[in-house]
């Protein structure tokens, strides 16, 4: 983060060659892990989504079926949208609206703690508060809602005591309003995070510099600050759109249960047995977020920008 | 997460308590080996730390509860027969784990009680004659197997059981009284738009497409020959039925957990909803006014019992069918039915319950003291009657029986179909 990072990493990098073994050696612990409990799954996961299944058995096999299902009547049913498209619509508009949501958040809560913070003890108390959310288990927090957001909640207690509204609101809760504020209220910090880390590293002599070239507020925000952080927005963005896309336990418990996400589809499918299909829907899921992901970093190079 | 951290220390608890209080007595006679542990797979409503306390102090078994959630259950048991030793599953999951080779038939003539276990199981009748309705996975139909190592049921009564029956019960509609205000006698009015966006279901494909038929009768739309074996047709329109109540706004949300139902009933987010006996008793007890509305289309029953995997042998295997005897002898039976839920065999529960207890809970007379649940905490008022009446009243209303229909791959796809629309 300081001005002596730089030379270091270039040492390490000119040593490389000389060392070579010794960094092979460095990485295996964590490449074994890797390997272990996430590349063999992933081939498994890959295998199995052309196998062929019945209620209670498995069969080796190679079969498109599973994909054929999991794209049931999508071409056909045009222009109306499939199962699998209207979910994959609704994940990806969830995604959209939590990443616009906490990316304007992150960014805004990031710079005050960089820019507008001064001392170090009181930037990293303020860092604690927001890992609060964290503090309890995932089911507690969102029990938590209902009390808050429900038909005789908090919420519509007050409104009603203040004359806001004469009837309770009922989209509060069980409803995408609840959904997106759950994610919200969970990732943004995923989101800050990353960007307050491009932020610590701006030099603020470019700062200055660009005040003094007579950069108003504004200007200077979106020619200096936001182009230097977008290494760690594109790295908030890929932990929350992939985070949101792959969620059902939020989706689920603020969604009443009855609004569908990917994730969900592949729960009840894997809680009936039918491996096979769910496989194919979780392949069919990463290749999409792998897609997103590698659309935002040709956005933005990221190993170089790091 | 954390249900499984408070079951754990309650469990640990009442383990210290159990072995504390055991040393004494069952341990050096009965059992000079090492004591047997019993790992006891089933959903969590069922495992007390009681039961586990009291097996503990009876018998010297170690009970070591695996809570999971009910498709787990089947899951575990199909794919994973060795990591556990005992199953607590519903009846009508035999159709799914079954043919996968790994539930052991259970000897009759082993268990103690056999000629005592309700007619219910058997029959498919009370013991007061009345028959009941056969509609879905009704237990008799899945109740026993050609042998022991069997894949396939048995059309008659033979040697060898599927599981023996813990605890079954007649479900129906909660309501609140008090936010309704007006007499509900059908399943009609869980799709009356009189109460959109108060109603709930189960969120569990193969439950709630029944509640949905036992709607789709109470209307009069149509007759199923069978609500718990569907055709594909009949699975599409109970489904469209469904899907235009959800687009019309008409649930709050659904409910797949013990605590979420009574949450949402209590919280008064609905009003109406499918539930189980001790959700409503949960509501009440909050002080919040709940009714178990009996209807006049009937209940769908559900009825769970123990099942051994094909790998259980040894020491182990007796271990299990003492506990299973030890478990049908009457206090796990007065234990159940004070929560509501029924037992297998009834004389023996009744011989553990205090007589004004067993008038309450089994006879549908009113309390004549206050009813008390098995912590001691205050259920129901001296004076109040059971919802929907006596055992006889409530089993003898059933109508039909929760199901895994052949269909079941199509009805999980049209249930995704659902949720998404």
């Amino acid at each position: 983060m300081d001005g002596g990072g730089a030379p270091v990493m270039v040492d390490a990098v000119r040593a490389a060659p000389r060392r070579s073994w010794g960094a092979y050696w460095q990485a295996a612990p964590f490449a074994i892990v890797f390997l272990l409990f996430f590349i063999v799954p992933l081939c498994l996961t890959v295998a199995v989504s052309f196998w062929h299944y019945d209620e209670y058995s498995l069969q080796p096999a190679f079969t498109l079926e599973n994909y054929e299902e999991v794209f049931d009547g999508c071409i056909a049913k045009l222009p109306s949208l499939c199962v699998t498209f209207a979910t994959y619509l609704s994940t990806l508009r969830f995604a959209l609206m939590a990443w616009v949501c906490t990316l304007v958040l992150g960014f805004g809560i990031a710079y005050f703690l960089a820019f507008h913070v001064r001392t170090v003890p009181m930037q990293m108390a303020l860092f604690l508060i927001c890992t609060v959310p964290f503090w309890t288990s995932n089911i507690i927090r969102m029990v938590a809602w209902v009390p808050l957001l429900g038909r005789n909640g908090l919420v519509n207690q007050g409104l009603q005591a203040v004359g806001a509204t004469s009837a309770p609101l009922d989209w509060l809760l069980y409803s995408e309003f609840s959904v997106v504020l759950a994610f919200v209220h969970l990732y943004t910090l995923f989101m800050m995070v990353p960007i307050f880390n491009s932020m610590a590293r701006i030099d603020r002599s470019l700062i200055e510099a660009a005040r003094d070239a007579g950069a108003s507020g504004w200007q200077t925000l979106w020619s200096v600050v936001i182009p230097l952080c977008k290494p760690g927005i594109v790295i908030g963005s890929i932990f929350v759109l992939t985070i949101v896309m792959g969620d059902f336990v939020t989706v689920g418990i603020m969604g009443g249960q009855q609004i569908a996400s990917i994730g969900k589809v592949i729960q009840v499918q894997m809680s009936y047995l039918q491996f096979p299909i769910a496989a194919a829907n979780a392949v069919v899921l990463l290749g999409i977020v792998l897609l997103m992901i590698w659309a935002l970093t040709r956005l933005v190079d990221i190993r170089r920008e790091l | 997460m954390t249900e499984m951290n408070r079951r754990g220390l309650l469990r640990a608890g009442a383990g210290l308590a159990g072995v504390a209080a055991g040393t004494g007595l069952a341990a050096p006679a009965v059992h000079a080996q090492e004591p047997v542990t019993l790992r006891y797979l089933g959903t969590a409503v069922n495992q007390s730390a009681e039961i586990a306390a009291k097996v503990k102090q009876d018998l010297g078994i170690t009970i070591e509860y695996i809570p999971v959630v009910t498709d787990d259950v089947i899951r575990r048991a199909v794919t994973q027969p060795n990591t556990f030793d005992l199953l607590d599953m519903e009846y009508f999951s035999v159709k799914r784990v079954l043919p996968s080779g790994n539930l052991q038939g259970i000897e009759a003539r082993r268990i103690k009680l056999f000629d005592k276990i309700t007619p219910v199981f058997t029959r498919g009748v009370t013991a007061g004659g009345r028959t009941l309705g056969e509609q879905g996975t009704a237990p008799k139909k899945v109740q026993f197997m050609n042998g022991r190592g069997g894949k396939d049921l048995a059309t008659s009564p033979t040697e060898w059981m599927t599981l023996i029956p813990t605890t079954y019960n007649a479900d129906t509609l909660g309501i609140r009284p008090d936010l309704i205000g007006r007499p509900v006698a059908s399943w009609a009015e869980l799709l009356n738009p009189q109460f959109k966006g108060k109603a709930s279901i189960l969120n569990i494909p193969s439950i709630g497409i029944m509640d949905a038929a036992m709607v789709m009768e109470a209307t009069g739309q149509y007759k199923y020959p069978d609500k718990g074996n569907m055709s594909r047709a009949e699975i599409d329109r109970t489904m469209a039925m469904l899907t235009e109540a959800k687009k019309a706004g008409q649930f709050r949300a659904f409910w797949s957990d013990f605590n979420e139902s009574v949450n949402l009933m209590a919280s008064g987010e609905t009003v109406i909803q499918s539930m189980w006996s001790p959700a409503v008793t949960k509501v009440r007890s909050q002080g919040v006014a709940c009714t178990y509305q009996p209807l006049k289309e009937g209940y769908r029953a559900w009825a769970s019992g123990f099942g051994m995997p094909r790998t259980l042998e040894g020491r182990k295997l007796d271990a299990a069918y003492e506990f299973i005897n030890w478990f049908l002898s009457g206090w796990a039976g007065a234990f159940l039915n004070r929560q509501g839920y029924y037992s297998a065999v009834l004389e023996t529960a009744q011989a553990n319950m205090q007589p004004y207890e067993w008038a309450y809970w089994m006879e549908g007379k009113p309390a004549e003291q206050d009813i008390k649940a098995p912590d001691g905490s205050l259920l129901e008022k001296a004076g109040t009657v059971r919802d929907g009446g006596s055992y006889e009243q409530r089993m003898g209303g059933v109508a039909c029986w929760n199901a895994v229909m052949d269909e079941n791959t199509y009805l999980i796809r049209k249930w995704n179909e659902f949720i998404a629309s």
